[in-house]
């Protein structure tokens, strides 16, 4: 037998602060659960097993975040910084307010991703052929794919993880733990199915190449620096001076892999055809989502790590700023499918949440997180009212479908109008405090380029919002239109969620702007 | 030998997983690519964990071959599942959605 003490003075027991990661741990270890219950409950009794199950641990998730908020707050001054992990995951005043959001936006997701009435989402069983016996057979029995509650539950633990990553190493994990669950959940519609598999295929080979130049980049920062840490990694670009380019190339590969999750242009290419061909409830989780864990990686970068070296990067998203604010507008104008329209509007809106990140000063940091909040409300809101818009042959996205919608269906085409103004940045909605916010940041660290591109590109925005608004409202209803299906409760409560949210940011935005502003630090 | 050698090879082998990408037709072998695209990744690691003389560019490239490992679960059944249903894995037959 070999004896394993002489080792074990050799490495020494991380120290973990379980404590501290709980909500990342409650997340991961329900998505275990969740396997377990796919592998041993009856097929009937699964789906309420599921929905308890997630339900709980991503609220248990977020009562712990604001725990852990609450004590920050008290002795933030005192102990600014809070790495758990050995280093290797930071909670800051950042991580928790975004792992708070991400956690009520799944919430939100389970309940979109719930819905049964309208004859679910999701295909019957995901690996048979579309159009074949096998096929039929499965949805004649009445099966549900209950294996999308697990996937949901880990990527939305690679999120938790992704802001709070202080190691690229741990990032380039969480990328991939919060990215290859999505490109599964992607392929996984009921119906329009191989457009809904080319999606899954198209984000998988896309996203699989973006991540690879990550982690070339990181490669190279290690190269760089001897280290992942992004501590010595600062240390390193504000120590010396020599061998720029292994950062410069660094730099900019971590950046390709970033902006490619944030959708930003010239990496947006893969956006509209995903958010078209994915289920409509996972689009809106990951337009949501993904969003918020992908800002919250690229501001810690760049703030953290790579803060020394800011005159080299900061030129560069400048430009891809403006280019994508001006981009996803015009790009948006001449679409007709409400969902790829509102993919073209998430590009633009990735613009201008760069222009919050680009300000460089704890104002823009509160103004991004912010705008990510109301922004993921909004978004998520609006593709559980597309989701609701339905023929015969399922969901009806074409936009001239949509004709006279208000006419017959004044709520919820009330609704979508309201969403679609908060997109526009119309006051009294959370589009307009989250917009505001940004371009103020920016104006104190010098953007009035930005600005203006930035106000000329929501006005161009404007038109295709208000476009589709007067579509529904003042237009003559096509003969055998879209109804408004009624949805079971989850979805109804997900859709109110969404559009109070929205009210509610626009109209008495202090208390969370101010809570943005308290979680405005970084460990560096 | 002078490790930066390793560097050049593993920059090239990375040019050539990246125009593969870029250029194959078949969705296996543009998987294929990147996934030269990671191992060319590794060998960096390596190298600088070499040059650095410390040992985290080495458990990195442990770390990477587990994910590069879970990619190859998930990429394959999303591409034999689009070959069954299309009875081809070109990826310019994947063209239903545009514009």
């Amino acid at each position: 037998m070999i004896r394993l003490a002489a080792s074990e003075t050799l490495i020494p027991a991380p120290n973990i602060e379980y404590y501290e990661l709980s909500p990342i741990l409650i997340v991961f270890g329900v998505g275990v659960l969740a396997v377990l219950v796919e592998a041993f409950l009856p097929r009937a009794h699964r789906l309420h097993a599921q929905l308890a199950l997630c339900l709980t641990g991503l609220v248990a998730a977020f009562v712990v975040v604001c725990t852990l908020t609450d004590e920050a707050q008290e002795n933030a001054r005192a102990v600014p910084q809070k790495v758990a992990a050995e280093g290797a995951v930071a909670i800051d005043g950042m991580t928790l307010f975004l792992q708070g959001t991400i956690l009520l936006l799944g919430v939100v997701a389970v309940l979109l991703l719930a819905e049964r009435r309208l004859g679910g989402e999701f295909a019957a069983s995901a690996a048979t052929v579309p159009g074949s016996a096998a096929e039929k057979e499965t949805t004649r029995l009445g099966w549900v794919q209950t294996e999308i509650y697990p996937l949901l539950m880990f990527s939305i633990g690679g999120m938790l993880i992704f802001p709070a990553a202080n190691d690229l190493l741990l990032m380039f994990v969480a990328l991939e733990v919060l990215s290859l669950p999505l490109y599964l959940l992607c392929g996984l519609a009921r119906r329009r199915r191989l457009l809904s598999q080319e999606a899954a295929l198209k984000y998988f080979l896309l996203g699989a190449f973006s991540s690879a130049f990550f982690l070339y980049g990181i490669a190279l920062l290690y190269g760089y620096a001897g280290s992942v840490r992004l501590s010595d990694i600062n240390a390193a670009v504000s120590g010396s001076e020599d061998n720029d380019a292994l950062l410069l190339i660094g730099m900019a590969l971590l950046a390709v892999g970033l902006l490619f999750k944030v959708g930003a242009v010239p990496f947006h290419a893969w956006t509209p055809d995903v958010y078209q061909g994915a289920p409509t409830p996972v689009t809106a989780f990951m337009a949501a989502a993904t969003k918020v864990a992908a800002f919250g990686a690229l501001l810690r970068v760049f703030y953290v790590g790579l803060g020394g070296a800011k005159w080299d990067w900061h030129p560069m998203f400048w430009g891809v700023a403006m280019v994508t604010m001006l981009f996803g507008s015009l790009v948006a104008l001449v679409q007709t499918d409400v969902k790829r329209m509102l993919a073209y509007s998430s590009i633009a809106h990735a613009g201008f949440i760069l222009v919050g990140l680009v300000a460089t000063n704890a104002e823009g940091l509160s103004a991004t997180m912010f705008y990510l909040l109301a922004y993921g409300f909004s978004t998520i809101a609006a593709f559980a009212i597309i989701s609701l818009v339905r023929d015969g042959s399922g969901e009806a996205t074409h936009l001239s479908q949509w004709a006279g919608l208000g006419r017959r269906s004044p709520v919820v085409a009330g609704m979508f109008a309201l969403l679609l103004l908060a997109f526009a940045g119309i006051p009294l909605t959370s589009g307009f405090t989250a917009k505001f916010a940004v371009f103020s940041a920016s104006a104190s660290a010098g953007g009035t380029p930005l600005i203006v591109v930035g106000v000329l590109s929501s006005t161009v925005a404007a038109f295709f919002y208000i476009r589709v608004i007067v579509l529904m409202f003042f237009s003559a209803p096509v003969t055998d239109g879209p109804r408004v299906a009624v949805p079971s409760l989850t979805t109804a409560l997900a859709v109110w969620i969404g559009v109070a949210v929205t009210v509610f940011l626009g109209v008495l935005p202090q208390p969370v702007l101010d809570l943005a502003d308290n979680a405005s630090f970084l460990i560096s | 030998m002078n490790p930066a050698n390793y560097l050049y090879l593993s920059a090239l082998l990375f040019t050539i997983g990246a125009a593969g990408v870029l250029m194959r037709r078949n969705a296996i072998i543009v998987f294929m690519c990147v996934e030269l695209m990671l191992n060319a990744a590794n060998l960096t690691f390596v190298t600088f964990a070499r040059q650095h003389g410390n040992l985290e560019g080495q458990i990195i490239a442990l770390f990477v071959m587990v994910v590069a490992a879970a990619e190859v679960v998930v990429g394959l059944a999303i591409i034999v599942t689009m070959q069954r249903t299309r009875r081809s894995a070109s990826v310019d037959d994947a063209h239903l959605l545009k514009y």
